[in-house]
């Protein structure tokens, strides 16, 4: 048996080194990728960013050169430090703080040393350049946002994060991606595709040549330049209006579903979040009490207050529970059951449709409210059918937009109720939602739209910002009109409605010359929960409208937070942004003059303030101080006479 | 009269086969790992690949030397072939040239010749020559440690010169020894003590020396009267003593570079920062052979398509690491090929020298197999990482003229020995 000693020995190392190849090249590794191989080194070429125009062409945003500073660690030979610092304005400490990480990250490879010089530093540095072995400046393309407004709509970019990086297996680590509005939405077209470069290299990381000759090198795809819907005059005086104060404005074209201005207040300049101070600045926009992150115009979820009157006049004609002509007899409000909902008109008043919109009556609304829920007699039936016909104007439900961010909102029906009346329901149960309050909730953009299907007598079109990409048509989504369930003769009395608000109703004190303008007025009770008791705020201002009443050429919703009564703020900025937008300037100054002058800042600060507060009438409105007033007026100047 | 008209059919034409194969396997990998991009000039002597064509050319010359002399020539001039080359290796004290820290070259003209891969022939030689003496008795204590002698001989010649990798390939003569009957406890305290070592380094020495008690202690309790308890409670002294010597002398006397290896292989170490320390220096090679074979998969790149191979990023790959080629650019399939090749040839020698009716082709047969076999295992486990890091080649795969030599004339002196076993009677 002694022979065996050598021939068990052989087989037992054959099995052996087998088994550990079978562990090393088949069960511990992974599929073969060229771009885990670290043997690779991949170059990519980044394309440039496509361009971003206004509707009339003007440009909104390009790309500028940016400058780094790169250093690899181990060329670096010793330096006069101190002038070496004074040129990049760091001191010594920062000098050493950021060369050692560089090293720890590899004393071979090129880190990032300084990002984002100015163009002045750079001109100054690259002279001296040469003196600083192991240094070397790199350029890169950066956004610029060439007028400082629509940070809302047009967004930012910034680079990709892991989540992104499991999410796209296109952005590799430092790729720039957009994060918000239009550079979020249209990341794909604007970016183009970046071409890469597979180079072979060896174990000190040198360049040896081309993966397989090149075989797998792909050349960049330029990013093409789109055309956006936003009107940026009317977008800046927009945002100019709503300086001081919160909420949101949405215009748009009826005829075509495009937004002509997308104001979220407060804003800030979008080129703060480009280069060095980016995250700087990112962490003290997020951390801001007032939000300015937050795109009131898309995601503000408020509600509707009186414009919703509208949706309920409409709703009640085409389920022909009423007619125009009939009248409802207010009592200085509507009783039901041993409740009582006020109203402003005096007891007596008789409203028929036109003089109820006029005046928005509640108690006119809320009879044509029940009139609709108990139509067969079963308000539960009755609500799915209001519940319907309110979502055909696409309230309740996401838009389907091409815009990055958005909310549902809310239109109850039957069965959002159950949990709260399971088993009997009337329709006083809801009489809230007759005047637009009470589970109706909507955005501004979703308000905007329907009156813009208003204003089209019966469809709309998805609002979009998007007007033009090269070489590519639209998609039918914004291109098809979308029908509402109300007939297009249902719709001329409550534009006549509408028509007399600014005539002689709630909004006759906003009337501009030679423009027929349909409006309705919204004042919304609100409250927030401070040190968890409920406290009533000062109402917020809303209004929606229309123009010209014929041939309508704006769409508009307003909501000012804390604005109190709807023509006071919301009804102002609304009129004056239909007369910019038909006239191109403004004769009602006097409007202009008022909402740049005041301001609801006090009125934001009060529940942060820890001091019992008082809301509404009994408030006084603030006036902005002169410095502001001057900086008001010159941006005002410079949006006439650019 | 049947032999001499089959004259080119007596040698073994599985082993030459298996030879050629290896050999030329071998080639398109040192191909591989050592061209360095544009046009392959197969004859470029500037590179190996082209250096390594021209010694494989130069191999069948020799070959047909070696199968032109007479059988007998070997047995004959076997003590003379050992006495030359141990003077050969005693010759580079003086005129040796120093590659890598192991002063075992000599250089004439361009040309390098390494001593110590041809001192492993005549060791087996001299061995089968000694053994195979009607006057030796394995069994008897003098013959052994003459045997000895002839092996250590050289060992320690190499050991000398820095090649600690050859100097543990004169450990496959155990196999040789073992074979002829050298006694049984040999085999047991050979096997113990590598057990016991290794025991002793992983788990302290403690640990070890309890385990080697109660093995000793129960071997002694089931075989009284084979293993008396004085010879029972002598093991056990001596395992205890062996136990806690093999801590001490990895500390004291082993250089540190060394007892980082062992280190790192018996998975001693535990600070990350001195592992990864440990990765970037001396371990560097097999972290990065490892990943190299790793990356290869069940089919691998691809001839010349290994992108660790091309970037050179396995030092020393077309010799000690040429596997780790084979493993990325063939992948299992291939590296299983390689692995079956080795075993074929391993046992067709083995099988052929258990044929051997002489007992010096028996005994030089079975150095031939052992030789090759520690090779094998000592080469490919380290490229592998499961044996420490011991630099030497792998047989007629790795590049290197002297050691394709040395394994040419060691396998193709033994098919001339196994051709001639019809006249040995």
């Amino acid at each position: 048996m002694r022979q065996l000693l050598l021939f068990a020995s052989i087989i037992f190392v054959g099995l052996l080194f087998l088994s550990r190849l079978f562990y090393l090249q088949i069960y511990t590794s992974n599929e073969y990728d060229l771009f885990d191989d670290n043997a690779i080194r991949k170059v990519y070429d980044y394309p440039k960013r496509g361009f971003i125009y206004d509707r009339n062409g003007k440009l909104l945003v390009a790309n500028q050169p940016s400058y780094d500073v790169m250093v690899i660690p181990r060329e670096v030979e010793p330096l006069d430090t101190l002038e070496f610092c004074s040129l990049l304005k760091i001191d010594k400490e920062q000098f050493i703080k950021t060369y050692n990480k560089a090293r720890r990250y590899s004393p071979r490879l090129a880190s990032v040393f300084l990002s984002h010089l100015s163009k002045e530093d750079y001109a100054a540095l690259q002279e001296k350049m040469r003196k600083f072995k192991g240094f070397y400046i790199q350029k890169r393309s950066l956004r610029h946002y060439q007028r400082n407004i629509g940070a809302n709509v047009l967004g930012d970019i910034g680079e990709v994060n892991t989540s992104d990086l499991k999410r796209d297996l296109y952005y590799r680590m430092g790729d720039l991606k957009g994060k918000q509005g239009v550079e979020a939405s249209y990341e794909k077209i604007l970016r183009g595709v970046k071409g890469i470069k597979f180079i072979q290299k060896d174990r000190f990381n040198r360049n040896i040549g081309p993966y397989k000759e090149g075989k797998f090198d792909t050349i960049p795809e330029q990013g093409k330049d789109i055309t956006i819907t936003i009107d940026s005059k009317l977008q800046e005086y927009g945002e100019l209006l709503m300086q001081n104060k919160r909420g949101g404005v949405i215009a748009i074209e009826p005829s075509s579903g495009e937004i002509l201005a997308m104001v979220a207040a407060p804003t800030y300049d979008p080129n703060i979040l480009v280069g060095r101070e980016r995250s700087k600045n990112f962490t003290k926009l997020f951390n801001d009490s007032a939000k300015p992150l937050f795109n009131r115009s898309l995601q503000g979820v408020y509600e509707p207050g009186s414009p919703f009157k509208l949706m309920n006049a409409l709703i009640g004609l085409q389920e022909g529970v009423i007619t125009p002509n009939e009248t409802v007899t207010c009592y200085a409000g509507y009783k039901y059951g041993n409740r009582f909902m006020k109203c402003h008109c005096y007891i007596g008043k008789r409203n028929n449709m036109v003089s109820g919109i006029q005046e928005s009556c509640n108690a006119y609304f809320a009879t044509t409210y029940r009139k609709i829920l108990d139509k067969d007699g079963n308000a539960s039936t009755g609500i799915d059918t209001w519940s319907k016909h309110a979502k055909s104007f696409g309230l309740g439900d996401f838009l389907n937009n091409d815009l990055f961010v958005g909310q549902k909102g809310r239109i109850p029906n039957r069965a959002y109720y159950k949990h709260i009346y399971p088993k009997t329901f009337y329709s006083t149960y809801t009489i809230s939602n007759a005047i637009g309050q009470g589970e109706v909730a909507t955005t501004p953009i979703q308000l905007a739209n329907m009156v813009a299907a208003i204003a089209n007598r019966g469809y709309y079109y998805t609002p979009h910002i998007i007007k033009s990409i090269e070489n590519k048509t639209l998609p039918e989504n914004f291109t098809k009109a979308k029908y509402t369930t109300i007939d297009k003769v249902h719709f001329e009395p409550v534009i006549e409605g509408m028509l007399q608000v600014y005539k002689k109703g709630t909004a006759a004190s906003l009337q501009v010359k030679d423009i027929e303008i349909c409006g309705k007025t919204g004042t919304v009770q609100n409250s927030t929960i401070i040190d968890s008791v409920k406290t009533d705020l000062t109402d917020h201002s809303i209004f929606v409208a229309f123009a010209p009443k014929n041939d309508p050429k704006i769409a508009i919703a307003v909501f000012v937070e804390n604005g109190y009564w709807g023509s006071r703020f919301a009804g102002k900025i609304a009129s004056l942004m239909i007369e910019k937008h038909i006239k191109g300037e403004i004769t009602r100054k006097d409007l202009e003059e008022w909402i740049l002058k005041h301001s609801l800042e006090d009125e934001y600060a009060k529940p942060y303030s820890g001091k019992p507060f008082k809301i509404n009438k009994q408030t006084r409105l603030q006036l902005i101080n002169d410095s502001e007033y001057k900086r008001l007026k010159r941006r005002l100047k410079k949006i006439q006479n650019p | 009269m049947v032999r001499e008209t089959n004259k080119y059919f007596k040698f073994d034409w599985t082993t030459i086969i298996l030879f050629f194969l290896l050999v030329g396997f071998g080639w398109l990998n040192i191909l591989s790992a050592s061209h360095t991009g544009g046009d392959i000039d197969y004859f470029d002597l500037s590179h190996s690949y082209g250096k390594q064509l021209v010694f494989i050319f130069l191999t069948f010359v020799l070959i047909i030397l070696l199968l032109g002399i007479d059988a007998k020539f070997y047995e004959r001039f076997s003590s003379i072939i050992y006495l030359v080359s141990m003077l050969s290796l005693v010759g580079l004290f003086i005129f040796g040239k120093n590659v890598n820290g192991a002063t075992s070259w000599y250089a004439i003209g361009g040309m390098t010749l390494q001593p110590s891969e041809f001192a492993k022939t005549a060791t087996a030689l001299a061995v089968a020559k000694h053994i195979s003496d009607l006057n030796t008795n394995i069994n008897s204590f003098k013959d052994q440690i003459q045997t000895f002698i002839i092996i250590i001989i050289p060992a320690i010649l190499v050991l000398l010169q820095n090649d600690t990798g050859s100097t543990i390939v004169y450990g496959a003569f155990f196999f040789v020894l073992y074979r002829e009957g050298l006694p049984k406890y040999y085999l047991s305290i050979g096997i113990s003590v590598i057990i016991l070592s290794v025991l002793a380094l992983k788990f302290g020495a403690l640990t070890a020396s309890i385990i080697g008690s109660i093995l000793i202690l129960g071997y002694h309790f089931k075989n009284r009267k084979k293993f008396s308890l004085f010879q029972a409670l002598f093991a056990l002294l001596l395992s205890i003593g062996l136990s806690f010597g093999v801590k001490f002398f990895y500390q004291n006397v082993i250089p540190p570079h060394q007892q980082d290896r062992i280190s790192l292989w018996l998975r001693l170490e535990k600070d990350p920062v001195k592992l990864q320390q440990m990765k970037k220096t001396f371990a560097y090679n097999l972290n990065e052979s490892e990943k190299a074979i790793s990356s290869g998969g069940f089919t691998g790149k691809g001839f010349m398509e290994g992108t660790r191979t091309t970037g050179k990023f396995v030092p020393e790959q077309h010799t000690d690491y040429i596997f780790s080629t084979v493993g990325e650019e063939w992948g299992f399939l291939g590296c299983s090929f390689v692995v079956i090749l080795f075993i074929l040839l391993l046992l067709r020698i083995l099988h052929l020298a258990e044929l051997q009716k002489s007992q010096f082709s028996r005994v030089y047969g079975y150095g031939v197999a052992s030789i090759i076999f520690i090779h094998f295992l000592i080469n490919i486990g380290m490229v592998m990482g499961l044996i420490p890091t011991i630099g030497i080649p792998l047989p007629l795969f790795s590049y290197g003229g002297s050691g394709l030599w040395a394994f040419t004339i060691l396998i193709f002196i033994f098919i001339k020995l196994d051709s001639n076993r019809i006249n040995e009677w």
